[in-house]
Parts: structure tokens; C-alpha cells; sequence
């Protein structure tokens, strides 16, 4: 990199041990980013373990931020510039850098030991590994210690403070204020005024260490435009913290209380905790037992005339199976998120795959159908449980929604909406026509079929659900063998009529007919959206997966070809040939990483060159 | 509403299909009762069932009623009732429901001590699915799935839910109507978790399981129905009572009319006490063997929100997060 350069994007990956605080150190440097207008998106990768073993490779915690002009929908390809705190960090990295990138090791952490931890026969410091890359070796240890040294700190609360050492150092690097992360410190450490100076006398030290030229030569300072959105006002927000909000939002337009009712399990917990602290806004949450009693203390919520909502992941949501069947036969309205993981089992718990799209559309015992949505971009969370509720409430149905563990850590500039550009969502009125309570309950709405949200403490309309059969009209228990067809097919036929409320089915760029098409779903819409815009590729990207928007058929027909990246083995791909008798090429991806634009333009190019 | 209800209005008009002769008749009627008589409104009252012949109650009882799936009326019950404190919400459930495919839910109901009133309809089978040996068959019952006899320990239903912080457990006998009414009006008085073990005697693939404490012409040697405050005396003439024992820490029976000084006194805030008499062989305790208030669930979950889960706030207050910024045109 070159001094002073002005560049478009650049990115930035952060590495080290699980315990070196990389996560905190990544997301204050994407808020101090997100202030100064560039557009961003964030990429936490992290281990399962919490402390995984110091120094080794798979203990290897990372942040990785791609920020710039905009638009940025993606993490990056490859970064621009690293810093690694360890070798085993500067190891796993190093195949994903550009040539000429930017490494900055932490010195003092080349220790023979950890180069043997790393796998390193060789210090790659001095072996030719880094021929290809600017190589600054600070003493990142040394000198953070030797800065908070005033403070009195033992040796491992002193260390602690090297994340911000070499955020100050990013700082300096990126032409960054103070102000943010000082701010952040101070509101988080305002019980700890030592630890809180240290880190804010760490931070200062790491920018000095940047403005020293003879110490840091090959570091120069990048100006990054900022974006030119639409006006408005922004802020940065995780999948997470936009889907609590959402799910905040869709209980103050039903005007009910929300009960969220969950089990610990990841990537799925960070809504909980997000949701947990929105008791002002008539938001209760309830730690459940297990999964099954996650859903089930919904569905009770739900009967009771708030709005249940639960969330997992596909092991958990697995679980959970059988009780949305219950809230299918009951006609009651359930929110249920995934959080999709890598699979089967345990598998990846903290990577990312667009796994359960069987599970949620076809993965359960009977014929139970369930409208499935999915969510494209971190802030898009939040619009998809509003959305989600309302579609729940109106036809009186569980509804799963998808996301996955990269939506839930990565963070974006996200324009904040107006609460009142969204429409009210409203219940089923009672039906005027049927006096008998049993009757009136299950009196259903004729587009919709959604039938009146009846909870108990109503006088007078007293009456009985369960998961038994029950009669069409009376809604009492039936096994008649006619009325059973007659359930099974408005069953069906109510979650087709979503198809009738939800939006047609747009392109998201591109040609409107051609020779190619690429289909997404959830959150390769980042990288799909780059990838298209570089090859100028018609590019449509799905949030309702049952039922597909009607005039989909229509849309994908004016195409040649459809290719459908997944981070799965080709599970849209199957539904399209499923419910649209598509021909769909599949680009599948299970590494537990998401997908590179690179990746996307060279498949495009190459189902380009068979096609021309 | 102004006027007493009766049991009458407790009863919907649906077809009770319990097999003829099944204890569940009793108690349905002994619910319907105690309903009238404690005064409860039937939109205030929420029955939730599980899976299991039990589970069919909420059909039969003129409330709200929701019949769910196997072993989860807990959790489901749980949800409603936090959902809306105000309701008295019942769960029916029994020895396979509860114990079995449901246990982990019990477990934590009695350690939340959420105010839910839990039947437990023990009868030592599974009756709904033909008669296979469940969690609280005996040693040796011979069923379709074990033919040699059971080979499991069967698991006490009060030693669980005391073992699981419960507050409340009382035992009736299903055709007892004055002892189930007195558990039954203290269960539902209860603020909390209450626990109610019947025993009900499945006449098809269990029968008379219990008749050695049930049978009426010798209950009053079999049977100890304790009160609080009162002695522990039973017998024909109320000349037998219940002694510690300090030797052996059990408690044992002996003639009150001898040493009347030596019966304790039931003291139903005594966990000790109530699991000497869980365990007692006979005569068989019956009553609020233990009740031992605390704060519900609820309370703790609405103190945490005042204002009693209504918005106080929009999110157009939260939606800002830590910092803003704004793009001007």
C-alpha cells in the first residue's frame, strides 16, 4: 500500500487466539468505521470452543470487515490487510491474502513454542512465506505492556489490553477519532477506572506507535470514501440486533405482548440476549428447559394471546418439530427463527450453511405445511419478523423464518426505517354469524382461512383445541374420514393463500429476460449481488420459500438458464424443480464459509462459456 | 357472574369416552365440583392436557381447554400462564404424560414453582397405548412389553417433585370425592406449583393396582388422611398413629391409644416429615402431605416487568442502538 493512498474498499482481517479479544476489537472498529459514513459488512468467524487451546490453529478467532464507497455487500474476498496476533493466526490467514497485502504481526508472539503450536517448522517470518506481503513486525505484547505499564496491572490484566493497542494502531491506519471506542470504554468500564485508562492509554499508544514513521515505515494511512447512500439516518447493526428489533416492532404494530420463549444454542443465542433487555418495549423473554419446551412455552404464549415467537438452530429446531405441528392443528400463530449451522448433528455450531431449507419446508411428520421466509441481509432481519408475525397472525399459522450464524454476527450500515411506513398488523375479527363458541373459533377467513384469535378470559366463547383431528366446522374432535381430506387440503390451501398477500417477485438487478439468471436465497445475497453486478448476470433473490411468489414461474421462464448458489447441496435447487418444474443449475458450497464474489463470477463465466 | 355455579355448568356437552368403570369419572365429577365450589369462573379457567387417557379432560370441562402433545402440557401451560397470570390454568397428566416422555417438563415446573395445578392421574400404566408397564409400574408388573415383569425401580411421584424443589404435593384416592375435594380446593388455593398425585385405578389393564389401601371396608386401617395441625391417627376408632422413630428415622405405627402423647402432629411445611410420609407403606398418606409457599414464577417474572409486559416505550426509542449517523441529501 502506498502512502496516503485513497482507495475504494479495502479489507481488513483481525486474528488471534480466542481469548485475545478480537471479536470486541473488530466490532469497535466497525462502529468507529460506520461513523464516518463508509459503507461495510462484517465477517465473525470464531471457534466453537470458548477458550480453545492458546497458540493452535483451530483456535484461531477472526474478524474480518470489508469497508469502502459502497456498495458493500460482502465481508471481502481477500484481505487487504491483516494483523495477526500469533503464527497460528498469520497461518490460517495468509491463503486468503491479496499479494501485497499488509501483514502485521504481533513479534513477541513468534516464540518457538508457538511457532510449533502453528505448525511452523520454520519462523515464516524469516522463511520466504511473506515474500509477497508488506511485513511489519511490531513488538504488539511488549509494547502495549510497556504503555499501560503506569497502571499497576498484573501481567495477564495488562495483556488483555493489546486489542486495543492494535485498534489504536487501525485508527491511525484508517484516519479514525478517538471518540467512539473512548466512548464505548468508558460506558463499559465505568466500574473499572483502571482497566479503563489502561485500555484508552493502550489505544493512544498503538495510534502514537502509527504516527511514528521510523518505527513504521511501510504503514501509511488509507482514506476511505465515504458512501453515498440514499439520505437518511444510519447505524450499524448485526442480524441479531435487527431481528430483536423487529420482533419488538411487530408486537407494537399488533399492539400485543411478545413472549420469547428459547433454549440456549448456537449461532441462535445472541437474540435472546438482545431480546432480553426489550422488557420496555412489552417484550418478555423465557429460558426454557429444553427446545421442545421452548416452542411449546410459545405456543402456550400464543394461546394466551401474546405473540410466541422461538428460536434455534437446526438441531435445536429439529427438536421442535413436533410441536409445530401442534400450533399447524391448533391454528394458532408462532414465529420460529433458525439460525442455521453447518450440519448434520452438531457439525459446525459457529459457521454458517444454508442447511434446514429441506427441514423448514418439507422436514415434518404428515402433510404440515408451514410458511418458510428468509432474510437476505443482516437488517433485512428486522423486516422479516415483522413479517413473519404478520403472516402468523393472519392465517393463524406458525411460520419459520430462516437466517444463519453469519447473519447473526455480521454487521452492516443499516438505514433505520420508519416504524409508521409499516402497516398495522391485525387479528381475524370474530364472525358475527356463528353464536356457538366451539364454531365461532374455528369460523375461518375466506381468503386467508385464518381463523379468529380466541384466547382464554373471554367470556362466553369457551371452547376446545388440540392436536386431534377436529371437525371442519365445529372444530370438535373427528376421524371422519371425509373430513379429514377436507382438513388436510385447507391446510394446504392456507398456506398457498400466503401467496395471494405476499409482494411479487422482483429482479434485484440485471436484464429482465437473457441467457442466465442466478436465484439466491438468505445471506448469499451479499456476495450474489456482487458477483452479478460484475458480470452484468440477471440476479433474483428469494424471502419467500413457501409458498414462491406467484409470478416466479413466469419471472425464471424468460431465462436459458438458472444457476442457484447455496451454501448447501443444492436445497433451493430442488425446490425449484419441485414447485416450478425447474431446470436449475446448482453452485454448492459447505466449507462453512460463505461464498467468495470470485467464486460466483467464475462459475458465472464458465456456465457463460458452455451457453455461448 | 353474580349467580353459584354448579358442577353442571362445569360439564360440556361432548360424549365422555373413558372406558365404563374408569376412575377418570370420578375425578372428572370431583373437578367439576370443586370448581363450583371454590367459585371459578369458566373463561378464567384453562384446562392443558398432554397425551394419555387423562389428556382427554379439557374436552369434558366447560373452560378453556387445550389438548397438546405428549408429555408438554407443562411447557405449554407455562407459556399461558405467563402469558396471562390472571388465569387459573390446570394441567392433566399422568404416570407415562408426566413421568416418562414429560419428566424433564415437571422438573422444571416445580423448581420455577409456576402457578399452574398439575393432576397427576397415576395408574401405574399405560393405558392409551394398551397396557405397557410405565414409569411408576412396579417391580415385576407383567405387561404386552414385559412379559417377564418389569426389571425398572419404579419412580415415586412425590419424592420427584420434593427432589425438584416442588411446594406443593397432596395425594387422593380417584373415588375418595370428600378427600379429592379437600386436595383439590387446596391445589387450586395454592400460589405456586401444585402437585395432586390420584390414584386411579384403571379397570382394563391395571385393575385394582391400589384396592390393598382403596378398598372401602378396610380404608380406615389403610389409609392416613392428614391434616395440618392435626395428629396423625387412623384406625377404626382412630386408636392407631404415626411415631418418629428416632432410632431407625422412620416413622412407625403405633397404638394411640397407649401412648397418645408419641403421635406427631402433621406439620405440612416439613419436607422432612413429608417424604417419610411419600415412603410410608401403609397405611398409604393421603391430603397436603407438603405445601410450603413461596414466590410463583410469575410474580418473579412481572416484578422483573412493572409494567406488567405492556409496551412503555416504542422501538422508535431503542431503534437508534449506540450511535447514529445521518446522510444528507
Amino acid at each position: 500500500m502506498n502512502k496516503n493512498k485513497d482507495v475504494d474498499s479495502i479489507v481488513v482481517r483481525l486474528a488471534g487466539d480466542s481469548g485475545d479479544g478480537i471479536q470486541l476489537m473488530g466490532s469497535q472498529f466497525a462502529v468507529s468505521t460506520a461513523l464516518t459514513g463508509a459503507d461495510f459488512a462484517t465477517f465473525p468467524d470464531y471457534p466453537a470452543e470458548i477458550r480453545a487451546p492458546v497458540g493452535t490453529t483451530f483456535g484461531v478467532s477472526a474478524y474480518q470487515i470489508n469497508l469502502g464507497g459502497g456498495p458493500i455487500t460482502t465481508p471481502g474476498d481477500a484481505p487487504d490487510v491483516l494483523v495477526a496476533f500469533n503464527p497460528a493466526a498469520l497461518k490460517v490467514s495468509l491463503p486468503m491474502l491479496h499479494k501485497g497485502a499488509l501483514v502485521i504481526v504481533n513479534n513477541d508472539a513468534f516464540t518457538a513454542r508457538n511457532l510449533a503450536k502453528a505448525g511452523y517448522d520454520t519462523d515464516p517470518r524469516k522463511s520466504g512465506v511473506l515474500a509477497d506481503f508488506q511485513v511489519v513486525d511490531a513488538d504488539i505484547s511488549h509494547l502495549n505492556l510497556e504503555s499501560v505499564k503506569e497502571f499497576g496491572l498484573s501481567k495477564s490484566e495488562g495483556s488483555r489490553c493489546k486489542n486495543f493497542w492494535a485498534l489504536g494502531l487501525l485508527l491511525w491506519m484508517f484516519d479514525r477519532g478517538f471518540d467512539p471506542v473512548e466512548n464505548w470504554l468508558k460506558r463499559r468500564l465505568a466500574g473499572k477506572p483502571t482497566l479503563r485508562d489502561a485500555n484508552i492509554k493502550a489505544l493512544h499508544a498503538g495510534h502514537a506507535y502509527g504516527e511514528t514513521a521510523e518505527l513504521a515505515a511501510s504503514l501509511s494511512q488509507v482514506q476511505i470514501p465515504a458512501a453515498r447512500p440514499e439520505p437518511g439516518e444510519y447505524r450499524s447493526i448485526t442480524g441479531a440486533e435487527a431481528m430483536a428489533l423487529g420482533i419488538a416492532a411487530a408486537g407494537e404494530l399488533a399492539d400485543r405482548p411478545v413472549l420469547f420463549c428459547s433454549y440456549p444454542i448456537t449461532p441462535a443465542s445472541p437474540l435472546l440476549h438482545r431480546l432480553s433487555h426489550l422488557s420496555e418495549l412489552g417484550v418478555g423473554t423465557f429460558q426454557a428447559e429444553d427446545e421442545i419446551a421452548a416452542i411449546s412455552a410459545a405456543i402456550g404464549a400464543s394461546y394466551g394471546g401474546m405473540i410466541g415467537v422461538t428460536s434455534s438452530s437446526g438441531p435445536g429446531i429439529a427438536l421442535k418439530t413436533e410441536a409445530m405441528g401442534l400450533a399447524v392443528s391448533a391454528e394458532l400463530p408462532l414465529v420460529i427463527v433458525n439460525w442455521q449451522r453447518g450440519g448434520p448433528s452438531t457439525g459446525l455450531p459457529t459457521k454458517t450453511e444454508q442447511s434446514d431449507l429441506y427441514q423448514a419446508v418439507y422436514g415434518r411428520n404428515a402433510d404440515t405445511p408451514i410458511p418458510v421466509l428468509s432474510a437476505a441481509t443482516s437488517g433485512e432481519c428486522f423486516e422479516m419478523a415483522i413479517e413473519a408475525v404478520r403472516i402468523a397472525i393472519r392465517h393463524m399459522t406458525p411460520v419459520i423464518l430462516l437466517a444463519d450464524g453469519y447473519l447473526s454476527n455480521a454487521a452492516e450500515p443499516w438505514r433505520i426505517p420508519d416504524l409508521a411506513s409499516f402497516p398495522p398488523i391485525e387479528a381475524n375479527p370474530l364472525p358475527e354469524s356463528e353464536e356457538n363458541p366451539q364454531r365461532k373459533a374455528f369460523t375461518r377467513d375466506a381468503k386467508s382461512f385464518g381463523r379468529p384469535w380466541i384466547t382464554p378470559g373471554i367470556p362466553d366463547l369457551m371452547h376446545r383445541l388440540g392436536g386431534l383431528e377436529k371437525d371442519i366446522e365445529s372444530g370438535h374432535i373427528s376421524y371422519d374420514p371425509a373430513n379429514h381430506q377436507s382438513m388436510t387440503d385447507l391446510r394446504s390451501a392456507k398456506v398457498q393463500s400466503v401467496a395471494n398477500f405476499i409482494p411479487e417477485q422482483k429482479l434485484e438487478s440485471g436484464p429482465d429476460s437473457g441467457d442466465l439468471v442466478v436465484v439466491g436465497w438468505g445471506s448469499t445475497y451479499g456476495p450474489i449481488y456482487q458477483a452479478t453486478r460484475e458480470t452484468g448476470v440477471s440476479f433474483v433473490h428469494l424471502r419467500h420459500l413457501n409458498p414462491l411468489p406467484g409470478n416466479l414461474r413466469e419471472l425464471l421462464g424468460r431465462f436459458d438458464r438458472i444457476l442457484v448458489p447455496e451454501m448447501n447441496t443444492g436445497q433451493l435447487a430442488t425446490l425449484l424443480r419441485d414447485k416450478l418444474g425447474a431446470s436449475p443449475v446448482s453452485f454448492e458450497k459447505v466449507t462453512g464459509q460463505p461464498f467468495l464474489i470470485s467464486e460466483l463470477v467464475e462459475k458465472i463465466g464458465s456456465l457463460r462459456g458452455e451457453l455461448s | 357472574m353474580s349467580e353459584k355455579l354448579t358442577a353442571k355448568d362445569f360439564t360440556t356437552s361432548q360424549e365422555v369416552r373413558w372406558c365404563p368403570g374408569c376412575g377418570d369419572y370420578a375425578i372428572l365429577k370431583s373437578v367439576s365440583k370443586t370448581l363450583a365450589d371454590v367459585g371459578a369462573s369458566p373463561e378464567q379457567t384453562a384446562f392443558v392436557s398432554g397425551i394419555g387417557c387423562a389428556a382427554r379432560f379439557p374436552y369434558y370441562i366447560e373452560s378453556y381447554g387445550f389438548h397438546t402433545i405428549h408429555g408438554r402440557a407443562p411447557a405449554v401451560a407455562t407459556g399461558l400462564k405467563l402469558a396471562n397470570p390472571e388465569l387459573d390454568v390446570w394441567v392433566v397428566t399422568g404416570d407415562g404424560d408426566g413421568l416418562s416422555i414429560g419428566g424433564n417438563h415437571l422438573l422444571h415446573a416445580f423448581r420455577r414453582n409456576i402457578g399452574l395445578k398439575i393432576l397427576l392421574f397415576n395408574n401405574e400404566i399405560y393405558g392409551l397405548t394398551k397396557g405397557q408397564y410405565s414409569p411408576t409400574s412396579r417391580v415385576g408388573t407383567t405387561s404386552p412389553s414385559s412379559p417377564g415383569g418389569s426389571i425398572e425401580t419404579p419412580v415415586s411421584p412425590g419424592q420427584f417433585a420434593l427432589g425438584a424443589g416442588a411446594r406443593f404435593f397432596a395425594r387422593g384416592i380417584d373415588t375418595d370425592k370428600v378427600g379429592m375435594s379437600h386436595v383439590l380446593q387446596k391445589a387450586h388455593a395454592f400460589v405456586g406449583t401444585s402437585l395432586v398425585e390420584i390414584f386411579q385405578n384403571c379397570i382394563v389393564y391395571n385393575e385394582d393396582v391400589f384396592a390393598s389401601f382403596t378398598e372401602r371396608k378396610n380404608a380406615a386401617n389403610t389409609q392416613l388422611h392428614v391434616r395440618h395441625g392435626e395428629p396423625m391417627l387412623f384406625g377404626d376408632d382412630s386408636d392407631k398413629g404415626i411415631r418418629f422413630n428416632a432410632d431407625t428415622w422412620t416413622l412407625e405405627v403405633i397404638d394411640a391409644t397407649k401412648t397418645p402423647d408419641d403421635v406427631l402432629v402433621h406439620d405440612e411445611t416439613n419436607a422432612v416429615l413429608a417424604r417419610q410420609l411419600i415412603d410410608l407403606p401403609s397405611p398409604v398418606a393421603l391430603g397436603v402431605i407438603y405445601r410450603q409457599p413461596s414466590v410463583s414464577f410469575e410474580e418473579a417474572f412481572y416484578a422483573q416487568h412493572p409494567s406488567s409486559m405492556r409496551r412503555m416505550k416504542s422501538v422508535k426509542d431503542f431503534i437508534r442502538g449506540p450511535s447514529s449517523w445521518t446522510v444528507d441529501a
